[in-house]
């Protein structure tokens, strides 16, 4: 199947236009029909170090960016030197012969392939244009026509007049040319389905279906802290939230961001923070809060590679331990994990529902490759009929207040009830005055010290989660049942491990793959049959200390049956390198 | 009206742990009088605090209130009403809380001026830890933790909020609850973010700045002949100039508060907006991703 699909990449300084470049030939190929999935490399430094951007374009859907390169086009010797060992075997590298004479090792199979954009753009229009240049010469060495990037320069530099659209399409006319006169080299894109061809689907990342996620699930007021590689959803947000009167708010910090989506839920209004571990570990305090004082809270962490500042724009799964067991004392919380950007989308309005049902802080741990890879996803995958939003015990007017006047002769915020959870009444509702408070209290919100009272109100907080069942939903399971191998994996990772999976089964193994979507509370019955069921068990986690694994040690057992294979380096998992530390164990 | 008001906030309060005497009382009294003269009844209004004795505030005020952490009680009370712009909200906090911990958050609710009171009950003195210095505390003041007087310089919380651009700033004095409730009730409906800063004594742990000291030394701006309270420049002097021992109302503007400022932000509070209006949009909500 990786036959199929055709990478291409550009690489040059950071500065120069990379990402850009890169959007607009991943997002032309997507809107012809194609998958594409694209993966940025680049560094926390605005101008200069190296930067690039990968297009994986298939026929079919693809979850990670592939581990070959079919076209690379470098800006300097650097972004060769780069992506040198993902080169393929026969591929080729576009250069700009105008600033450098590019160099590689002998005995590989590359061809090289001068072309002066630099020099070209300068000749035509501005320097900046020799982007354009390389998208006319690698759309003509792929067999894609010379119009097909038409529409995106009528949308992009339509604005700034007809010369501006002209001077680009002259200018990709000139590279599409030059490159089909100067060079023999072609690998043309993999075929497409008629049914595929124009097809509309979704061009988005895990940061885009966060976004997008919390709005329709009722979110209006989202207070965050610019962090990388966080910020995208503050971005998405503000395209998405005005129109519905919700509020993006710039905290002044990551302290003031939490405790403002925990003032907006306490007023009734779903709120979240968005934010990545650095800005986690200032919102450790009030976790600690929003779990005392019973007020829903959303927080999403798009990890980084810690510790401390750490790689800010390398990806990481380190934040597991730090989202279950940050602030002091014991609270309750939830902890869910999209592998997926469908399930970045559909979990968001998971976490508002739980965190309105249990009252609770609920953690979505994204990590920084699913939360900034753009791709290509299915309209009918993000289906708005799965929305029901679900606001627990919620007392919005007077009637309900009354109905709990009438049971209880007054309004108790903190009530001792069966299954743990007591109503929570809007601020505002006459008959319905209260206290909420970060202090132990009792029924009434009275701050108390007193034994018994103080037992009972930790058992409430502790027993509301007993019906809380994740084992139903939070497991992705792939391959045939009593396996003699298990991968599982949680976050970014599903794209290799089932890759991986398929490779391993081609040549006779029986592998099946799970995939796990909440760490906390952990689906440990769910996964404790699969582990029961299979030979070995294999956890593939970007991080040092497999945190996952010690999850499942914990809380599963069968220590001797599961072990880790890791990776932490801030570089995603190649299925290649997942097919490896499969072989030494298997 | 007012008067079966006041008794109806008294009605919600909890019963009191500050010590007898505390300045922090007749704070909590103009509140709940101010108040009830604006007709205000406890369940629209929602009181915000942080921690120390100050915390307490609205354990004591008798509408709602929410206790959150240690100099947070901005954040929490900005988001609450932007959640409910329906809701009177009112952060109180002490010193330690406002302009030590939660420094920073006081000058950002400053320039963003959601349209919230924060009262601050400053005594220059951390009290429910017993007895250490404070942000506010006179440079050389001797306490449990600057045994040989206090090295650092104090904050000038009226200044700050002066030149911060914020649109309301007055100084109240809990031995004369009268003028303090008339400046609260001017605060309340000040269209804005309004910051009170009473010096409220505190009788336990500080021995110097006594009601008596405040009295002989606090110059009555109602009594000014010729003070105007739009001019920031001036205002900015005065305070200066007598060393921030002022009480009235210092410096008032009327300005557009942050919600008037956001785009598409409706006459409807947040809270009662209908949620399922996105699920209708889909089309539209999708196309900015295709």
């Amino acid at each position: 199947m990786t036959n199929a699909d055709f990478n291409w990449k550009v690489g040059g300084a950071q500065g120069e236009g990379i990402d850009s470049t890169g959007e607009i030939f991943a997002l032309t190929l997507h809107r012809m029909g194609y998958y594409v999935y694209t993966y940025r490399h680049f560094m926390s430094l605005i101008k200069g170090g190296h930067t690039n951007y990968k297009v994986r374009i298939s026929p079919v859907q693809r979850r990670h960016r592939g581990d070959g390169l079919d076209l690379l086009v470098a800006f300097d010797q650097g972004s060769i030197d780069f992506s040198l060992p993902e080169m393929s075997p026969g591929s080729a590298i576009i250069y700009d012969s105008t600033s450098f004479e590019a160099r590689i090792p002998e005995g590989r199979n590359i061809t090289l392939i001068p072309i002066p954009l630099t020099q070209m753009a300068r000749d035509l229009g501005m320097v900046i244009m020799k982007n354009m240049v390389a998208i006319g010469a690698s759309a003509a060495l792929v067999g894609l026509p010379q119009d097909a990037f038409e529409g995106y320069l009528e949308e992009r530099f339509g604005k700034k007049g007809d010369a501006v659209v002209e001077t680009n399409r002259k200018v990709l006319a000139a590279g599409y040319n030059y490159a089909l006169e100067h060079t023999d080299w072609r690998k043309p894109l993999p075929g497409l389905p008629e049914a595929s061809k124009g097809k509309k689907r979704l061009f988005m990342h895990g940061n885009d279906a966060v976004a997008l996620g919390a709005v329709v699930a009722g979110c209006r007021v989202v207070a965050a802290y610019p962090i990388t590689p966080a910020t995208e959803i503050l971005y998405s947000v503000l395209k998405l939230l005005p129109k519905y009167g919700g509020v993006v708010l710039q905290a002044e910090d990551e302290i003031a961001a939490c405790q403002m989506a925990i003032g907006a839920n306490y007023a009734g209004v779903r709120a979240m923070t968005s934010t990545s571990g650095p800005g986690l570990s200032l919102m450790s305090e009030s976790l600690g809060l929003s779990g005392a004082s019973e007020t829903p809270l959303v927080i999403v962490d798009v990890m980084r590679a810690g510790p401390s500042t750490g790689m800010p724009t390398k990806t990481e799964q380190a934040d597991a331990f730090h989202a279950i067991y940050s602030a002091h004392g014991e609270i309750q919380r939830i902890v869910l994990a999209p592998s997926t950007v469908e399930d970045a989308f559909y979990d968001m309005q998971r976490a508002f529902n739980l965190a309105d049902k249990y009252q609770v802080p609920v953690i979505v741990l994204v990590d920084l490759v699913l939360g900034l890879s753009k791709q290509t996803v299915d309209l009918e995958d993000i289906d708005f009929e799965r929305i029901a939003i679900d606001r627990g015990k919620l007392l919005t007017t007077k009637d309900e207040v009354d109905a709990v006047v009438a049971r209880l002769g007054h309004y108790k915020r903190y009530e001792l009830t069966e299954d743990g959870i007591s109503a929570r009444a809007l601020p505002g509702l006459e008959d319905a005055v209260h206290m909420v408070l970060s202090y132990e209290h009792d029924e009434e919100g009275n701050e108390m010290e007193e034994r018994g009272m103080r037992v009972k109100q930790t058992r409430k907080r502790f027993n509301k989660m007993r019906s809380l069942n994740m084992d139903e939903w939070a497991l992705r399971r792939t391959g045939p049942q009593n396996p003699d191998l298990l991968l599982v994996g949680w976050g970014s990772t599903e794209g290799q491990l089932e890759e991986a999976r398929e490779q391993l089964t081609a040549g006779g193994l029986k592998v099946a793959h799970l995939q796990v979507g909440a760490l906390y509370p952990l689906p440990a019955a769910a996964i404790r049959k699969e582990i029961e069921a299979a030979g070995k068990v294999l956890v593939f986690e970007n991080n040092y200390e497999g945190q996952l694994l010690e999850l499942i040690k914990q809380k599963v057992g069968h220590y001797d049956k599961v072990q880790a294979s890791l990776k932490f380096d801030g570089d995603p998992f190649y299925v290649s390198e997942v097919v490896a530390m499969v072989k030494e164990v298997a | 009206m007012a008067v079966n008001l006041v008794t109806e906030y008294k009605e919600h309060a909890q019963s009191s742990t500050w010590c007898p005497g505390c300045g922090d009382f007749a704070v909590v009294a103009a509140m709940q009088k101010a108040l009830a003269a604006l007709e205000l009844p406890p369940h629209q209004v929602v009181a915000v605090t942080g921690i120390g004795c100050s915390g307490k505030f609205n354990y004591y005020l008798g509408a709602n209130g929410f206790n959150s952490l240690h100099g947070r009680s901005l954040p929490v009370a900005q988001a609450i009403k932007i959640a409910n712009r329906d809701l009177t909200v009112i952060a109180a906090g002490g010193d330690g809380d406002g302009y030590g911990i939660g420094i920073g958050h006081f000058l950002h609710a400053v320039r963003r001026n959601v349209d919230i009171t924060y009262v601050v009950m400053d005594n220059h003195i951390y009290g429910l830890t017993t007895g250490q210095t404070s942000p506010t505390s006179k440079k050389g003041f001797v306490t449990k933790t600057t045994p040989y007087g206090a090295a650092e310089y104090p904050i000038r919380p009226l200044e700050l909020a002066l030149a911060g651009g914020a649109g309301f700033v007055a100084q109240g004095f809990s031995g004369d609850p009268k003028q303090l409730a008339e400046i609260m009730k001017q605060a309340v409906q000040h269209k804005g973010f309004s910051l009170i800063n009473v010096y409220s004594p505190c009788v336990t742990f500080n021995h110097e700045e006594t009601y008596e000291w405040w009295r002989q030394n606090l110059v009555n701006l109602d009594e000014e002949q010729g003070y105007d309270p739009t001019d920031r420049t001036a205002a900015f002097r005065y305070v200066y100039e007598h060393n921030g021992l002022l009480r009235g109302v210092i410096f008032r503007e009327e300005r557009r508060d942050y919600q008037s400022e956001l785009p598409g932000y409706a006459a409807e509070a947040l809270v009662r907006q209908d949620l399922s209006q996105p699920v209708k949009d889909r089309a539209e909500l999708l196309a900015a991703f295709m």
